[in-house]
């Protein structure tokens, strides 16, 4: 965020600040209503993970203003990223390796 | 003689960024990992389970089939609107002090640490119910992961609290001290104690359908 910010520039984020605070608890409630279709687990995760990250997103480039922020924070995010999408893909790799060899284990 | 760490609140020309800023981040950035791994934890207990929840349900003592028969959804619910709610006051108590309002400061900052712990009270009735149940983080797979995940959820906010109630009470000497360069850093050290905030904010908002609405 830059350091040299004017009365009048921090009054037009305070308007986006409020219109955000609108758009969170307007996606909680949605996300609480959806819950009560009774979806199967896989629609059901989907929905609720896009809207989480809508939410997660609004929070992260408007409040901690992620949104113009320098290049190097980017990359310290970008490498947690990293990291956290490697670490999911190893679990849910071996979960799938350990269904294939129940399978194989059937088979044979 | 006076001991000045360079970069505090300036930017520094090689990153771009005050030192404190990219401190937080990089810290924030070791907490994704942290709550990550407990994510990928519970995903991992999830999938290889039979049945989920895996327990009775309060009332009719049926097997629970869903999450929400065993937790309150109304008041998780809740929980998210005040953490929001809170999130909001946090960056309006910036906004003040970048406004040189301070009494501002003080009403949005005293909000959000009286949000925060209501969030915390609606949490312990919450656990309260469970172990008015005979019920806790032992009794099987999923309350184990529920307790561990909102628990250490939990902890953030506490230490949130502690914060935040330090920069609303004693810690305003810096500002009030009138010393320009003082206030800027103090402003500064608001925001950062933000960036810590919204990210609790930004946990509870994955947790709260991955646990309680799935």
């Amino acid at each position: 965020m830059a350091e040299a910010m004017t009365v009048s520039d921090v009054k037009k984020h305070v308007r986006v600040y409020l219109i955000v605070f609108g758009s969170l608890l307007l996606l909680t409630l949605v996300t609480v209503a959806v819950s009560y279709f009774d979806m199967p687990l896989g629609p059901a995760l989907a929905v609720a993970l896009v809207i989480a990250m809508v939410k997660g997103s609004l929070v992260a480039l408007y409040f901690m203003h992620l949104k113009g922020e320098k290049r190097v924070i980017m990359w310290v995010l970008a490498f947690a990223a990293a990291f956290l999408i490697g670490m999911f893909v190893l679990f849910i790799a071996s979960l799938l390796d350990q269904e294939m060899v129940a399978v194989l284990l059937r088979v044979t | 003689m006076e001991l000045l760490i360079p970069y505090e609140v300036t930017p520094r020309r090689d990153t771009g960024v005050n030192n404190a800023k990219l401190g937080i981040w990089l810290f924030l950035a070791s907490e994704v990992m942290l709550f990550g791994g407990l994510f990928a934890a519970y995903i991992f207990l999830r999938m290889g389970a039979d049945a989920w929840p895996g327990m009775e349900t309060f009332d009719t003592h049926e097997m629970a089939t869903r999450a929400d028969q065993v937790l309150s959804v109304p008041l998780a619910t809740l929980n998210t609107v005040i953490l929001i709610a809170s999130s909001v006051t946090m960056v309006l108590s910036w906004a003040s002090l970048k406004m040189d309002n301070f009494k501002g400061f003080r009403l949005h900052m005293g909000l959000t640490i009286l949000l925060a712990l209501g969030f915390l009270v609606v949490k312990a009735f919450e656990y309260g119910s469970k172990f008015s149940h005979h019920v806790g983080p032992d009794t099987n797979i999923f309350l184990g992961i529920y307790f561990v995940l909102t628990g250490l959820h939990a902890l953030h906010v506490t230490g949130g609290i502690i914060v935040n109630a330090y920069f609303w009470g004693p810690g305003t000497r810096m500002w009030l001290s009138g010393n320009e360069r003082d206030k800027a850093h103090f402003t500064n050290r608001i925001e950062i104690a933000g960036l810590y905030w919204h990210f609790v904010d930004l946990v509870w908002i994955f947790l709260f359908p991955m646990i309680y609405l799935v």
